[in-house]
């Protein structure tokens, strides 16, 4: 996801490292009003580690493909979210400088996307929330820290991505659509985000049960029922399912978000808008219209929803199924290739 | 890159924060060019391109550094040929696109980009960038920090390494970390590596750290200061100057 520094204007550049910098210095702030810069070689050896810890291969059962372990998450678990989000900047920036992996001008941009919102939102919207047990307080403290791992992981990288394909939008250097930008990007990172909150989860219930302490805001210690992976899949698969018809069944009752700042809703009177016509945006050309007529007649569920049906119950159904196809496809392309590999 | 920054070419020895600052303008200059700009941003590619004569550095050991970001790029950039249609030229009765346009002012400027970014950390040692950054009022907590986690990566990465080595030893044929090794792989890595910092810092106050590195002074030398005029006055030139052009109009008698 790290961007590179030809992906962005220089004004989208330096809005990004603006907003990154002022965190930077809140977060710098709020370490040392409390006296903890002495923290910072465990902050440093932490950061180092998972560079390292980036270049390992988890394998994922059931399929040839591999995953990485999500930055962000871990180290504010480990170390707070301020000092997290310090530490994932000395990644990005040594990955920038020597790695060219992401760019200088790009720094702002990437330290936003993906130290930003995995340390704070990923943090106090769901870290913090699950592991005290305001949310699931009835589950296990093993349960709960791979409820939030996960869910803070997939959560937030969905942010990053979304971020990406908007810094790319505004910063005008491309004629992807947004739609099937953020159409890739988005799915794209809900698996890498699922795979990387299950490894991030298996090393922090690892830390859990040898050393308790070093977690942040973990209180009890081994209370509650004994876990049981079987048990926490079943409550991450019933929150998948949730999420997909959920969320589905909310976007169908308002306009998409980039839709409305783009278009405007004329019957609630935000006529007003970038001086954009949806009736002619995006389909002047011969092919997007081709690629329009195609897509209609080979979707199955078009727009989300059934085929001449604007029930709820059709866009919450195709949220579901649109998972459940999702996984199939991601299920068989994997086996394919794996037969294929074997027989090579 | 520890290895090419320890040259010892003019271009090494100009102080970082010169180069720094050179390269943050390049930076903003080449991406500044609107999407079309084509010949406004090859222009740019004359700082590169002596800067790698100068400094010893080749461009075959930058273009290994695109790796990374070339996935995201070149999914991007690849649209804009298939989507953007108007005619830019023809070649015989086959009309390129302006997609193919913005498509190559793209490329241009991730090679520039690159690049710029190669010569500057192939010139300039890490201690020397961080020097720079604290003179440019970056918090000592971040310099620090991004100093000590470059020093441990190599310990961070070869202990890894290790790791890896020896469990794919017990595990041949196998290609990443099992499902049941998940946790406990990086898990007791992390363990050890908390110990381990906390004897650092231990040792580090007994050496009398304060919570601040001691600074390498780096005085503003002539020279340094020169180039660095030189390179943002070029970089102001080729920006509002269409040199590329105007020198073609010259040659050819053409317009503008």
């Amino acid at each position: 996801m790290h961007m590179a520094d030809a992906l962005l204007s220089p004004s989208v550049a330096a809005t990004m490292a603006a907003a990154s910098a002022v965190t930077a210095g809140y977060s710098v702030h709020t370490l040392r009003k409390e006296g903890d810069t002495e923290k910072i070689p465990v902050m440093a050896v932490s950061a180092a580690l998972v560079f390292a810890g980036q270049m390992i291969n988890y394998t994922i059962p059931g399929t040839g493909s591999s995953g990485h372990i999500c930055g962000g998450m871990l180290l504010s678990a480990l170390l707070g979210p301020q000092a997290g989000f310090l530490s994932m900047i000395a990644v990005l920036v040594i990955q920038c400088l020597f790695f060219a992996d992401g760019g200088l001008m790009a720094l702002g941009a990437n330290i936003w996307n993906m130290a930003f919102y995995g340390c704070f939102v990923g943090y106090y919207l769901l870290w913090r929330p699950i592991i005290r047990g305001k949310v699931f307080g009835s589950l296990s403290t093993p349960a709960r820290i791979v409820l939030a791992s996960v869910l803070g992981s997939v959560f937030s990288l969905q942010l990053g991505a979304f971020s990406v394909v908007l810094e790319t939008q505004l910063s005008g250097i491309t004629e992807l659509p947004f739609g099937a930008f953020a159409g890739l990007m988005l799915p794209i990172h809900l698996a890498i985000g699922l795979v990387e909150g299950l490894v991030t989860a298996a090393i922090l219930v690892f830390v859990y049960n040898a050393r308790p302490e070093l977690l942040c805001d973990v209180q009890d210690s081994g209370k509650g029922g004994a876990f049981s992976l079987k048990q926490t899949i079943s409550i991450l698969a019933v929150v998948t399912l949730l999420i997909g018809g959920g969320l589905s069944l909310y976007a169908s009752g308002n306009p998409d978000g980039l839709e409305w700042a783009l278009f405007g809703n004329a019957e609630e009177g935000y006529a007003e808008n970038m001086g954009l016509d949806e009736e002619n945006y995006g389909k002047s050309s011969a092919a997007a219209d081709g690629a329009a007529g195609i897509q209609e007649a080979t979707s199955f569920l078009p727009d989300y929803a059934f085929k001449d049906s604007d029930s709820a119950l059709g866009t919450t159904v195709s949220g579901i199924v649109g998972s459940g196809i999702v996984a199939l496809a991601a299920f068989g392309i994997a086996t394919a290739a794996r037969s294929r590999a074997k027989k090579a | 890159m520890d290895e090419l920054a320890d040259g010892r070419t003019p271009v090494h020895r100009f102080s970082a924060l010169s180069k720094l600052i050179v390269t943050v303008v390049f930076l903003l200059t080449a991406l500044s060019f609107g999407r079309y700009d084509l010949t406004g941003v090859l222009a740019m590619a004359v700082y590169p391109y002596l800067v790698f004569a100068l400094s010893g550095l080749t461009f075959r050991m930058c273009l290994r550094k695109m790796k990374y970001i070339l996935p995201l790029l070149l999914f991007v950039g690849v649209f804009d040929p298939l989507l953007n249609k108007d005619t830019w030229f023809m070649i015989g009765t086959v009309p390129v696109s302006r997609g193919w346009l913005s498509f190559a002012v793209l490329i241009v400027k991730a090679l520039l980009t690159v690049s710029a970014l190669f010569l500057l950390m192939g010139t300039t040692k890490i201690d020397a960038v961080c020097g720079a950054l604290r003179k440019l009022r970056v918090p000592s907590v971040i310099v620090t920090l991004i100093l000590l986690t470059y020093r441990y990566l190599t310990v961070m990465t070869e202990e890894v390494a290790v790791m890896t080595n020896a469990y794919h030893l017990r595990a041949p044929r196998q290609k990443g970390i099992a499902f049941a090794a998940w946790g406990s792989f990086l898990g007791q890595l992390i363990l050890r590596s908390m110990d381990r910092a906390q004897e650092l810092y231990a040792s580090m106050l007994l050496r009398g750290y304060t919570g601040e590195f001691p600074e390498e002074q780096q005085k503003a030398d002539p020279k340094s200061i020169l180039w660095a005029l030189m390179w943002l006055t070029m970089f102001a030139v080729f920006r509002f100057v269409p040199v590329i052009r105007v020198i073609g109009a010259l040659f050819t008698g053409g317009k503008l």
